[in-house]
């Protein structure tokens, strides 16, 4: 044993040190994505108690290390600020709400750059470079109807994502845009969901694993309770197939028959009274005695127009995407993605089987990559060759690869007909969160009208004002559909308006962090590309301490 | 987590006694923490975190208390309105929580302390609102947060399989024959160096892949992924409960909010049932099932991985005698003749056993029923 280290070991780097809670999570290439990534807060452009949901999303996303980050804000700091806003202190007064909100993000990591501007968001976008510069942009609200537009309309073009987000008492909202195709590799599932053992069709050397079993009975006690549960399954089915006429255990009755068959080889004359391995067999039946099917996920993939016909200038994704529809075409499975959980046996025996599924796992990653390569060829893409590795992480995640198709910043209008049906849907249920979502969108259009000067700022908590606005929004909602009568939505769209007339459009300092992580663990997951993103709109109620997801 | 409670009281002008851990600042406390800097390295958190945010929030006050909070009494915790945890361990949790319900004084509405309590690990995270002896306590809900099965020593002792099992033979054999009455030190760079070349070793002889110093440090810290994304949002939603508590301006959670950021945005909020057995605020003890030929032995060494108990240093007794008492030695020694007796050569199917344990303040009632 080593008395001392090996000379040529280090340790972790500072850095590592430093990120190590958050690199078991998304690892070196999650944590490379971040540093690449710029942000761009577009802070809400008013005077009112705000800008505070966006700086607490940004203080989620310097702290873990993004490249760097832009805060849009042409307001000045006053008293009022200070009750709400971490970010801000004494010495604040009077200063440009932007500048200083940006000084003390910065402190928190000095690997991050930090600016801002305070030239309102319209002149901004005028300059052609501004925007290609971030990875994503968050905009809270309240913002005037034509800043979000513009926003949404750049970004759409140049294909960044947008986070719209409001604060307002105790509630909240948030919605992502993302790029009308947005392919996830990485989605981390729940480990027990990925497992893949094949055990109903085995290639030539799995079975053949099985077959060399032989005779169980002849094995000694000790090699009898350390045979691998896997082989004992391949065993049994084996023995099945041939009192069967060649079948696998079909229906429930054939499982729990075959369980039973399996539970039968059990030795129980031993000190234990039974074997630990013949207990992992039996518990895996039910989960692993199941033929293979491709996920829909995938096969949604496979039908998207990308993946059928790829093109020379197609991301990384669509080429191998394609490459496994062949794949599929020819094997009906897609590439193995070659774990194996752990299970009683012996250390030689266990990593002989895991080997056995490593090594299938490799020769379809190689299969995969020569079609890759073939592809290429054709396409004539030599600039942004896939690379081994690339087509590795996508064979070992391939079931559970994921596209989302981004949906616009939602917005109740005639033009969205899909939307209104959903948020007619909901408001017939009183225990959704719908009601909420409308009377944002009603505190939109309310504060919009202020921001242009044709409302004054005390139509904000105006009864007449709100009733008109909350009219209108419903009449569009019922849209021609005769079975949605106002009184399905109306009472709860008035009562949810109160909390956000109560503090007059103004954020509280916790919900606000709330929604400010939760914008930011979205934010995270669509800089790194990993796990998967809400799509779209996301309400919380902060008084029924809950939270509801729209795709809207 | 607890030093973030502090921040978002304070924007509230909610006077706080922050009730953080003993440790002190480590550099990997700063990818989520925003009231340290990397000058603060190896301070203890908690005064760290209360002169920040006093500097930074004017006319603030907070007392920091550097200590476990074990070591504080009743009169300690019975000057505050709302207990809020931010813990690291179900263990103190546990603690808390019976300490709290303890306190309560039918006469007297002042002992009755909410108890907020915040966790969280990678995306996910859940918050809930005690309210000692009246709702579904952290004891009531153990079985919620069960511990992870530890491998068997036979394995990690002769057939290991993954690499963690490699780290563990290191961690839990190797070290004590190597370094003898040298205790193990998970904060001790060299410590865990040492863990992982011989973790290392081990592997290579049985061909096993993938140890690395990462999971190395993983393994023998117990080291649970967080981001400050998922601390703010169950920080600040604890930091809700406490307001609409200390305001009555909104009803407060009942009772737990789960919280899961993997896939989409995903909260659960339910009232968590109140037991009618647990050992904190029931009256009935509660059903434990068990082999009669187990041992004493291994029955109680089956204690700590129990959902149901997850009690890592019991002591049990029977209304008429003691089955096995830890301390002080001479009792011990009187009891271990107990240890290799089966468990129905010393209790009858259906009897009640007092279990104690010295990282908690009462007793638990179990009931052992025949399998």
């Amino acid at each position: 044993m080593a008395d001392t280290l090996p000379s040529a070991f280090a340790g972790p780097s500072s850095k590592e040190r430093k990120y190590d809670r958050q690199l078991r999570l998304w690892a070196a290439s999650g944590q490379e994505a971040l540093e690449k990534s710029h942000v761009l807060l577009v802070n809400s452009d008013d005077s009112m108690i705000s800008g505070v949901v966006g700086v607490e999303a940004l203080k989620n996303l310097v702290l873990p290390g993004i490249g760097g980050f832009t805060i849009v804000d042409s307001a000045t700091v006053t008293e009022p600020d200070l009750g709400v806003n971490f970010f801000l202190d004494e010495s604040s007064l009077g200063k440009s709400r932007a500048g200083e909100t940006c000084r003390l993000l910065r402190e928190l990591n000095p690997d991050v750059a930090g600016s801002f501007r305070i030239e309102p968001i319209s002149e901004l976008l005028r300059d052609p470079s501004f925007l290609p510069q971030y990875k994503l942009v968050i905009i809270s609200g309240p913002t005037s109807r034509s800043s979000l537009d513009a926003v949404c309309q750049s970004t759409r073009e140049l294909g960044i994502p947008v986070i719209y987000t409001h604060s307002v008492g105790f509630y909240s909202m948030f919605s992502l845009r993302l790029p009308s195709e947005f392919p996830i590799v990485e989605t981390h599932p729940d480990p027990e969901s990925t497992q893949d053992l094949r055990l109903l069709n085995p290639w030539p050397e799995l079975k053949a694993a099985g077959s060399r079993l032989g005779n169980l009975e002849a094995l000694d006690d000790h090699h009898h309770g350390h045979v691998p549960y896997i082989l004992l399954l391949l065993h049994y089915l084996e023995k099945w197939q041939e009192e069967h006429d060649g079948n696998y255990p079909g229906n429930y009755k054939d499982k729990i028959a075959f369980r039973d068959m399996v539970r039968s080889g059990t030795r129980t004359n031993n000190p234990e009274g039974g074997e630990e391995n013949f207990d992992e067999a039996v518990a895996a039946v039910l989960k692993s005695i199941n033929p293979w099917s491709l996920r829909g996920n995938v096969r949604e993939i496979f039908e998207m127009e990308h993946c059928k016909k790829p093109r020379s200038s197609s991301e990384n994704f669509w080429i191998i995407a394609s490459a496994l529809a062949t794949f599929y075409k020819k094997h009906g499975v897609l590439p193995l993605p070659g774990s194996l959980p752990d299970m009683k046996a012996q250390s030689a025996d266990y990593i002989a089987l895991q080997n056995i599924y490593k090594v299938k796992a490799r020769e379809d990653v190689d299969e995969v990559l020569r079609i890759v390569q073939a592809t290429e060829t054709d396409l004539r893409r030599i600039s942004k060759s896939v690379t081994k590795k690339e087509v590795e992480l996508f064979c070992k995640n391939a079931s559970h690869v994921k596209v989302i198709r981004g949906r616009d910043i939602p917005r109740i209008s005639k033009d969205f007909p899909g939307t209104l049906k959903t948020i007619r849907n909901n408001l017939n249920s009183p225990e959704s969160a719908m009601s909420i979502f409308v009377a944002f969108q009603a505190l939109d259009i309310i504060e919009d009208d202020i921001l242009n000067g044709r409302k004054s700022e005390q139509s904000i908590d105006d009864d007449n004002t709100w009733d008109t606005t909350v009219d209108t929004l419903i009449a569009t909602i019922a849209g021609g559909d005769t079975t949605f009568t106002d009184d399905n939505g109306r009472e709860a769209i008035i009562k949810a308006a109160q909390e956000l007339r109560r503090t007059k459009g103004g954020e509280l300092h916790n919900i606000s962090s709330l929604t400010g992580g939760m914008v930011a663990q979205e934010a995270l997951k669509v800089l790194t590309k990993q796990y998967v993103p809400l799509n779209n709109t996301c309400v919380f109620d902060g008084i029924g301490s809950r939270s509801e997801m729209f795709c809207l | 987590m607890s030093s973030i409670w502090a921040s978002y009281f304070t924007q509230n002008t909610l006077r706080v006694a922050p009730n953080t851990p003993t440790d002190t600042i480590d550099i990997s406390n700063l990818n989520r923490q925003f009231l340290f800097r990397e000058s603060d390295v190896g301070k203890p958190k908690a005064e760290v975190a209360a002169a920040f945010v006093e500097k930074r929030v004017k006319g603030v006050k907070i007392t920091p208390y550097v200590g476990k909070i074990q070591d504080k009494d009743e009169d300690y915790y019975m000057q505050f309105k709302i207990i809020v945890c931010g813990l690291d361990s179900i263990e103190a949790r546990r603690w808390i929580n019976s300490t709290l319900a303890g306190m309560v004084d039918a006469d007297d509405p002042e002992s009755l302390k909410p108890l907020i309590d915040g966790g969280t690990e990678g995306f996910k995270g859940q918050s809930r609102v005690i309210l000692p002896t009246l709702t579904s306590c952290i004891e009531c809900q153990l079985d919620m947060h069960a511990p992870r099965a530890a491998v068997p020593l036979c394995t990690i002792a002769t057939i290991p399989r993954q690499p963690q099992h490699c780290i563990e033979w290191a961690h839990q054999i190797a070290w004590q024959e190597k370094w003898k009455d040298e205790p193990f030190d998970s904060d001790n760079m060299e410590h865990i160096s040492w863990i992982y070349g011989a973790a290392l070793e081990r592997s290579k002889q049985f061909s096993i892949p993938g140890v690395t110093f990462q999971m190395a440090q993983g393994v023998v810290k117990n080291i649970i992924p967080a981001i400050a994304s998922t601390n703010a949002i169950i920080a600040a939603s604890a930091t809700s409960e406490a307001f609409k508590i200390a305001t009555s301006c909104n009803p407060y959670l009942e009772s737990y909010m789960m919280y899961a950021g993997e896939e989409g945005v995903y909260t659960y909020t339910f009232n968590a049932e109140q037991k009618p057995d647990c050992p904190v605020c029931g009256n009935l003890a509660r059903k434990i099932e068990v082999d009669p030929e187990t041992s004493l032995e291994s029955f109680i060494e089956s204690l700590g991985e129990r959902a149901e108990a997850q009690l890592k240093k019991p002591s049990l007794r029977t209304e008429e005698k003691t089955l096995y008492q830890r301390f002080p030695p001479q009792l011990e020694e009187q009891t271990r003749c107990n240890l290799p007796l089966k468990l129905r050569e010393l209790v009858s199917d259906g009897q009640e056993i007092a279990i104690s344990d010295p990282a908690f303040a009462i007793d638990f009632r179990y009931k052992l029923v025949f399998k």
